[in-house]
């Protein structure tokens, strides 16, 4: 009986990591063999032609454009103000703080609040300083909804930098300024780059926060008072037109997408592990 | 004071200021929100906005009965799915599995967690939403599009395993290799002592990663969106399409500026969620932080 229960735990369990990996494996299978074929040079080349929407010649280059301007935009914000914060907090904070505490803990809440919430709550803020939909707009609501992730990820790595390393600054003269941009950042450099590289990640992909605050266009803009296309709206603009070539393209356009972030993700690993055995530990 | 001093003086201000700021800006978006929802608040009694199932902003009626059934609906189908799939997952990652074995499934879950949510819906809809309506609608001797709650509880399942899975593996980890070896050496079998000394002492953290999960699905928005079918009636059973809040404040941003009262009333459905979510978070977050002191 006993070694029957295990037997049987066992099993449901293996079933259930089966079912974890299987679908990602279905996600990502199904976004290349649909993807893969109906990509072309075009579709990462041009901008929409005239009646694109209808099955008209062009691509989504406008989206790809307007994506990396916004996640850039969003993560150089974030990793301003993201930086400072998780300092202060490590190494200006007492060990105990109550501050940091209650930071971390708004910041783990904040990170858990749906990315349509940031999109309303990017609005509310664009009516109050009288911003159009835009790609500053986006910017404002995408870099509020990667901060708080950004942030405690930065945080978790400059935790941990060893407080002899800082006492070692301290005691050939460095002030708390100059020790923890001296020494502290460039300790956690690797660590924080894969941050960003995932705040960028997520930034990129989303796109509830995008749809009140960025609009859409079919030009190339890089205007930050223009709106911008983003590539998740053209995924979902594309997969609700009622034609299936628009359609085919809306696929392609979830594989470019899905190797952006497999990508980013990829080399966020990569750094961490790769220039990991240089840090002091 | 030298310049170095003086420079370490500011910068250390500027620091602080910066915390307090990323620390007060959930109490920002609260107010904000609140704000922007009190229009419709101050005309119309909480009660008839959560209770009532007329909706038509045309006449002003704003009834968001359906769709906060609709969502809790598609929720409760995740849940159901994506509880016992992770936790299962998670204690497989944890307890079982050696180091070669979690070296190539942990970073699977990681991209899992990474994939946007577009994406997801694009699966959904390539390949949940056919499936529902050409093998499990039949099944049942029924007809459905497959644009419909199951499919959305599907996709959002799989969108939550890895908030679940990961969760719980933290907890799990906190819990002291002597308390298994002591379980263990008492005779009981690995899953015995799981399932008594583990999970009994890991309980709150792993129901409060359960909340979290869940808390993720009543936001999710794009992939919802995507497959739930997005008709403002109460779903009878699984198969019927559900309209849930998010996919709500998605599809009629563009509509809301030019109808009186719309705007607020999609900023009050934010609000809910957000309450929601923040209810959800407090309390799990609350949990395992008590749970990450007393374990150990």
């Amino acid at each position: 009986m006993k070694r029957l229960e295990e037997r049987l735990f066992k099993v449901l369990m293996l079933l259930s990591a089966g079912v974890v990996m299987s679908s990602l494996l279905l996600i990502i299978g199904t976004v290349v063999v649909k993807g893969l074929p109906a990509l072309s040079l075009d579709m990462i080349t041009k901008a929409p032609g005239g009646g694109y929407y209808l099955g008209g010649g062009g691509g989504v280059l406008n989206a790809i454009v307007g994506s990396l301007l916004l996640a850039g935009g969003a993560s150089v914000v974030s990793v301003l103000f993201g930086i400072p914060v998780a300092l202060y907090m490590n190494v200006y904070c007492p060990r105990d703080s109550k501050l940091a505490s209650m930071v971390r803990m708004s910041l783990d809440v904040l990170c858990g609040v749906p990315s349509i919430v940031y999109g309303a709550f990017g609005f509310a803020i664009m009516l109050v300083l009288g911003v159009k939909a835009s790609l500053l707009g986006g910017i404002i609501a995408v870099s509020l909804l990667i901060m708080p992730t950004m942030i405690r990820a930065i945080d978790e790595v400059i935790r941990l930098v060893p407080p002899e390393l800082m006492e070692a600054s301290y005691s050939v003269g460095a002030n708390r300024l100059e020790t923890v941009f001296k020494v502290v950042v460039r300790q956690t450099m690797p660590g924080i780059i894969s941050a960003v590289l995932l705040g960028f990640g997520r930034g990129i992909g989303d796109a509830a926060s995008v749809l009140f605050t960025t609009g859409f266009t079919d030009r190339i803009s890089f205007s930050l008072l223009e709106p911008v296309a983003t590539l998740p709206l053209a995924i979902f603009f594309q997969l609700g037109t009622p034609l299936p070539e628009v359609q085919q393209r809306a696929y392609a356009s979830a594989f470019i997408l899905t190797v952006i972030i497999l990508v980013l993700s990829l080399s966020a690993r990569f750094l961490v592990s790769r220039y990991a055995k240089h840090t002091v530990r | 004071m030298s310049f170095r001093n003086t420079l370490d003086k500011i910068g250390g201000r500027t620091m602080l200021v910066l915390t307090v700021l990323s620390g007060v800006l959930l109490l920002l978006m609260a107010v904000g929100l609140w704000m922007k929802s009190s229009p419709i608040l101050s005309l119309k009694p909480l009660g008839a906005l959560l209770f009532s199932g007329s909706w038509n902003p045309l006449r002003g009626e704003f009834g968001f009965y359906p769709f906060i059934v609709g969502t809790l609906w598609v929720v409760g189908v995740a849940t159901v799915i994506a509880v016992p799939i992770s936790m299962l997952t998670a204690i497989y990652l944890a307890e079982y599995a050696d180091s070669r074995v979690k070296a190539v499934v942990n970073p699977f879950i990681d991209l899992l967690a990474g994939i946007p949510s577009v994406v997801y819906g694009v699966w959904g809809v390539l390949v949940i939403v056919p499936f529902v309506s050409n093998h499990i609608a039949p099944w049942f001797g029924t007809f459905s599009s497959g644009y419909c709650v199951l499919s959305a509880g599907i996709v959002l399942a799989v969108m939550i395993f890895p908030v679940i899975i990961n969760v719980i593996i933290e907890v799990l980890n906190m819990v002291p290799r002597e308390v298994r070896e002591a379980s263990l050496s008492l005779g009981a079998t690995k899953w015995q002592t799981v399932k008594s000394v583990v999970l009994r002492r890991a309980m709150p953290g792993v129901i409060a990663a359960n909340v979290l999960g869940i808390s993720r699905a009543f936001g999710e928005t794009m992939a919802v969106l995507m497959v739930a079918g997005n008709v403002a009636v109460i779903p009878k059973s699984m198969l019927d399409p559900a309209y849930p809040l998010p996919a709500l404040i998605a599809n009629n941003y563009g509509e809301m500026m030019s109808i009186p009262l719309y705007d607020s009333a999609l900023f009050f459905a934010a609000m809910l969620l957000f309450a929601v979510v923040l209810f959800f978070n407090l309390l799990s977050r609350a949990v395992l932080a008590r749970v990450e002191k007393g374990i150990r």
